[in-house]
Formats: C-alpha cells, structure tokens, sequence
C-alpha cells in the first residue's frame, strides 16, 4: 500500500541544462513567445515581422547568455532542491537581464526603455517554462509509475517465471547447489523488478542482472541460447534508467531463441562512443516464429518513455532487422552524476566476469558529469583483457 | 489389462522439463505400473519415435519449436492407434481456458505428483482426442499436412505444396516430387492457409510462390479461358470463370518472370 501512494507523487526536478531537448525547448519556448509578445504590439502583419525582429535582438543575447550559464552551472543546479534551484535560476534571470541590459546601454547609448519591463518579460517566461517542464515531466512520469506493475505483469512474462521455477525443480533432486543459484538469482531479479525503479542505476548493476536473468533461461534452453558479452569499453559508471537492458534480452529469448531448435546467438555490446553510451542488442530474426509481437512492441515504447523521459531527445532507441537478425539499438547520453541527491544506489559494486577478473571498475559518485577529456581517463574506466566473448551465462 | 504397464512418451523442448517429469513418473512407478518409452524435444521428433514405439500416452508441453503441442496432437490422430495425449503447460492462458471448455486433460507446470498421478489413473480409460475437439483450441497455422502411408504419419512441410486438388473423396496434394491423398475439407485449407494458397477453381488451390504465370487457352469448343503455369511442375491447371479475377491480381503482383510470364 504504502508503495503505492509513493508512486503517485513524483518529486519535481528541474531539467537538464546540458541536454539538447531541454535547450530546444528553451529556445523554440522563448522565440515563440517573443513572437507572441510582438504580436500584442503590432496587429499588422507586416510590420509585425519587423517587430519581432526588434524584440528578437533584445531577447536573443539574453538567451544566449542565460543559457551559457545555465549549461555551465548544470551541475551545481541538478544538487540544489528544486525550490533552490528554480530560485537560484530566477535570480540569474534577473542577473543577466540586468547585466545585458548594462551592456547593451553602454554599447548603444541611446535613451531605451526601463529594464523593469524586460525584467518582467523573462521572468514570466521563466515561469512559464518552469510549469511547462514539470507538467512535461508529470505526463511521461505514468510510464514510471507503472513500470513496476508492468514489470510484474509483462516484463516477466508468467511462461518465464513458471518455466524457470519448473527448470529449477528438475535440478533439486540432482543438482541442489544449481538449485540453489538459480533460486538466488532469482531472488536477486525479482528483488530489482519489485523496487522503485524511479531511480537511475549504474549500467554495471543492470548488467549484473542481466547476467542473473540470462543464467537462468540457460538453465532451461541449455546450448540452445548462446550468449555473447562484448563489454570491454563499456562505461560500467554510467547512469543508466534501470530495467532498460533486461526486458530487451527477455524479449531477445522469447522471439529470438525460444522459437527455433537450433542453437542462436544473442549478443551484448555496450560500449562509450562521443559522449554517448551506445548498446546494441541482437538475436537470431525468426520470420515466421509465431509468437505475435504485440509484447515485443510494449516493452519496447515502455522503454523509449522512460529513456525519453531521463533523458530527452538524448536517449534514442531503434530497432531494426538487419541480416536475419533483429537489433535493437540504444544511445544514451554518458552520465555519472544523479541530476538529484537521493538514496545511494543499492550496490556499487565491482563485477567479475566467468575468470574472475574486474568487468568494470564505477567510478561512484564522482563530480565529473560530462566525460570532456573521456580518452584520457577513458583507461580506468576500460576492462583488462581481451573482448570477453563468453558463451556461457 | 490392469498389470499391463503403461508406456508414456514425453514431449518437451526444454532438457530440464523433461527430466522433471521423468523424477515424477518414477514416483508414480511405485504406484502404478508405468514405463517410459521415450523422450523427444518437439512434436516432429515425438511423431518419429511413434512409428518405433508403442505408446499409450504421450504428455507433451504446448509451445516448442518445429511442430508445437497442438499441431502434434492432430497428427498423431492419423497413426493406426493412436495414443492419449495430455497437454502440459507452464503458462498459456488462451490454450488452458479452451481446454476447460473442450475437456481437454492438461497438467501445469510446475506438476504436481498427485495431479499427475490422477491423469495416469485415468489414462485408460480416456479416448484419443478428436478431431472436433481439437478444433475448438485456438487456431495455429500448422507447419505440415499429414497423410497416412503404411499406417505410418508422413508429413508434409505447407511450404512443399504446389497445389491442392479435391477429387472425389479426397484431396490430391501436389509437391515438386510427387502426390499424397489427404481426408479433409478444401474449404477448411483455404481458411487455415488462405494467405499462401489460393483458389483458382472450385477444387483447386494453387501455392501463390509456385504461381509462374498464366496462359489463355482456346478450347476445342472456342471457349476460351486461363491456365495456371507452376514452377516446378509441368501440369498446368484451368482457372473457373468465377475465379478470373485473380489472375490479374496475382500477375500483377508478381510481375512474370523470365520468358513465359502471362500473356
């Protein structure tokens, strides 16, 4: 119950001033209200045009400045509390707005207007795009909301759970210590499917459970699911929406394994390119497998809300079939500080692959939120070792 | 009869599922004289082994790759005496609730002993399933037609079928290699595969990949009507007045190939 009522009130949070979404919003927000602002002057079409054109070369070096900042104080802003932050902004609103202000006076020193009205002018936009960004952030927040239900309901298919508690009641009798992992794991998968899942995860930690879900549909598909890990420059620190890579792979198994005899790969490559974390997931296409792709297609538009939803236009997600193989492939920006304080993630932890060597070391909790000099750091972060190609869950 | 033992088959694609249900047989063994005679991981496999083995009851599960649960259970009708079969399922909403309906026996997984037990005690006196009732399970597309030759079930894969051709009592299927004769409806085929066969005549179903083209015949009383040209095969089959509309549908989207395309 009282998870429930958690669920229904979404803390605020001011977006992201360094995602590209967030920055065309502004920008294509503040122009069209400029145009609006003119169109309240001059009535007539034409001279209206020159109008906003006038009002335009105030606005834009405003804009421009303000934004700047904003992109550079990103940071600082996503640790303040949302009224802090939103107030922190207004101020800088009214900073800048009385800085360009000066400026524009010194370079232009003919009689203008009182600042007082541009003043009011930014701040109402500001006010405006503040309640646009938390309604914008109330609207995608349902498929939060409901992706633990989901999680229940679609995610773990109820042919998985069942199967896998059948598979593990085969090995009881003949082999209780598997037994027993597989329960483990299972513990562990439901564990995370059954949280708040509101929350960003380190891409280490959904790849451990990834490990944990694939362990398990080995168990019943045995050589018939062939697994391909390609990790070795994956960004293990990397903040990732949780349950983002699981329900990808379970739907890899169901339509891409499941419905053929003969062995198939299905391969994993995550991996840091330009600022972004790219993963690509791939599996045996089967034409005529017979499943209807319905499911397929719900958790695939669940997972593009919530990657939109974290991180804007930033967090793509395609799928395609190329090769006889079905691919989906994900780009997310590179991100290793939570936009907000919150509750330490669960588990930072260092993963081992199959020979027990460090897969990643996250670097938790570091100050650094954009990779800049990424190929000078880029070694740490890097796993030892050849490309794991374990075939083996 | 009652000291005769049971021979069972299990059916199952996935190793750990079977074994499980081989754990739970040997518990019911001591009940119940019971003997295993096999193991297969799909329904193709399981029809096989049939031909070698006698069994009385075969437990298949539902969703498998090759041939699933209910396309098996409709082939296995075709054998000369054909076993009980009993559906296992780990989770199939659609296929459970049709068995509730049709009294179709079925086991969950995770299976009970005592559930099983119970379907074991009751195997002799149950009948083969019938074609009706499998009728009434949701419809699945099968994979293979099958026909019985020396009372053995031959399949045949759809995508083999150049043309299906009713005649009399039976139905002629037609593949590059040769002919079976097959006991069931042509309207029934047509609803089951109309997006791969189509009719060209009253009797006739014709494969839409095997179609090359069509030909106008002029026949010995002038009438004049179109031919199916196949691929494949060298007979050549009249399209019905009523159908003619087809062979301007399908000639245009498959443009001829090579030089005997429609004229």
């Amino acid at each position: 119950m009282q998870s429930i009522i958690r669920q229904n009130t979404i803390p605020p949070e001011l977006p992201d001033f360094r995602n590209l979404g967030t920055i065309l919003r502004i920008v294509l927000a503040v122009n069209v209200l400029t145009g609006v602002a003119a169109l309240v002057r001059e009535s007539q079409l034409d001279l209206w045009v020159t109008q906003w054109a006038e009002l335009t070369a105030v606005v834009e070096p405003h804009l421009i400045v303000e934004l700047a900042i904003l992109y550079a104080l990103a940071p600082v802003i996503a640790r303040q509390s949302y009224v802090t932050g939103a107030l922190l902004i207004a101020a800088l609103t009214i900073g800048v707005g009385l800085g360009v202000h000066t400026l524009i006076d010194r370079q232009f020193p003919e009689p203008r207007p009182a600042p007082l009205r541009h003043l009011a002018f930014a701040l109402g936009v500001y006010g405006a795009l503040l309640a646009y960004f938390r309604l914008r952030a109330k609207a995608l927040s349902p498929a939060i909301a409901e992706s633990r239900l989901q999680a229940l309901q679609a995610r773990i298919r109820p042919h998985f759970l069942f199967n896998s508690i059948n598979a593990v009641l085969s090995l009881v009798r003949s082999d209780p210590k598997q037994a027993e992992t597989a329960l483990l794991d299972m513990a562990d998968l439901f564990r995370v499917l059954m949280r708040d899942n509101r929350d960003l995860v380190p891409l280490a930690d959904e790849i451990e459970l990834c490990r944990q879900y694939l362990a398990l549909e080995k168990l019943r598909l045995s050589e018939r699911l062939q697994i391909e890990w390609h990790l070795n420059s994956m960004p293990g620190d990397a903040l990732i929406p949780p349950l983002v890579l699981q329900p990808l792979l379970e739907n890899a198994v169901y339509h891409g394994i499941e419905p053929s005899s003969a062995p198939g790969v299905v391969s994993i490559n995550i991996f840091y390119k330009g600022g972004e974390v790219h993963a690509i997931l791939r599996n045996p296409y089967q034409a005529d497998g017979g499943r209807h792709h319905a499911g397929n297609k719900m958790a695939l538009s669940n997972i593009r809300e919530r990657l939109k939803l974290h991180f804007d236009a930033e967090g793509v997600l395609d799928s395609r079939v190329r090769d006889a193989a079905y691919e989906v492939h994900i780009r997310m920006p590179y991100r290793t500080t939570k936009p907000v304080v919150k509750r330490e993630p669960d588990s930072v932890k260092t993963e081992l692959d199959a020979k027990g060597n460090p897969l990643v070391s996250p670097q938790g909790g570091t100050h650094s939120s954009v990779p800049l000099s990424r190929e000078d750091t880029g070694a740490s972060l890097r796993v030892d070792g050849n490309d794991s190609k374990v075939s083996s869950g | 009869m009652a000291d005769a033992p049971l021979h069972v088959l299990i059916v199952d694609d996935e190793a750990p599922a079977r074994r499980r249900l081989r754990e739970l047989l040997t518990d019911c063994g001591s009940v119940l004289p019971l003997a295993l005679v096999g193991e297969a991981s799909n329904g193709r496999e399981a029809l096989d082994m049939l031909h070698a083995v006698n069994a009385d009851l075969v437990l298949t599960d539902i969703h498998m790759p090759e041939m699933d649960g209910l396309e098996f259970a409709r082939h296995v009708l075709k054998l000369p005496q054909p076993p009980v079969v009993i559906f296992t399922t780990a989770h199939d909403e659609h296929a459970v609730q049709a068995f509730e309906l049709s009294a179709i026996d079925y086991l969950m997984k995770p299976v009970r002993v005592q559930r099983l037990l119970a379907a074991l005690e009751k195997v002799p006196r149950l009948k083969p399933l019938s074609a009706a009732r499998l009728d009434q399970l949701p419809a699945s597309t099968r994979r293979f037609l099958s026909v019985t030759e020396r009372s053995r079930v031959v399949l045949v894969p759809i995508e083999e079928i150049v043309y299906l051709k009713a005649e009399l009592k039976y139905i002629t299927i037609r593949t590059a290699e040769r002919e079976y004769l097959l006991e069931e409806s042509l309207t029934k085929l047509e609803d089951e595969f109309g997006s791969r066969l189509v009719r060209v005549h009253r009797n006739c179903l014709v494969a839409r990949d095997f179609i090359r083209g069509f030909e106008r015949r002029v026949g010995g009383d002038g009438d004049a009507h179109w031919e199916v040209l196949l691929k494949g095969v060298p007979e050549m089959l009249p399209v019905s007045r009523r159908q003619q509309a087809i062979v301007r549908e399908i000639g245009r989207a498959a443009p001829a190939d090579g030089e005997e395309g429609r004229k």
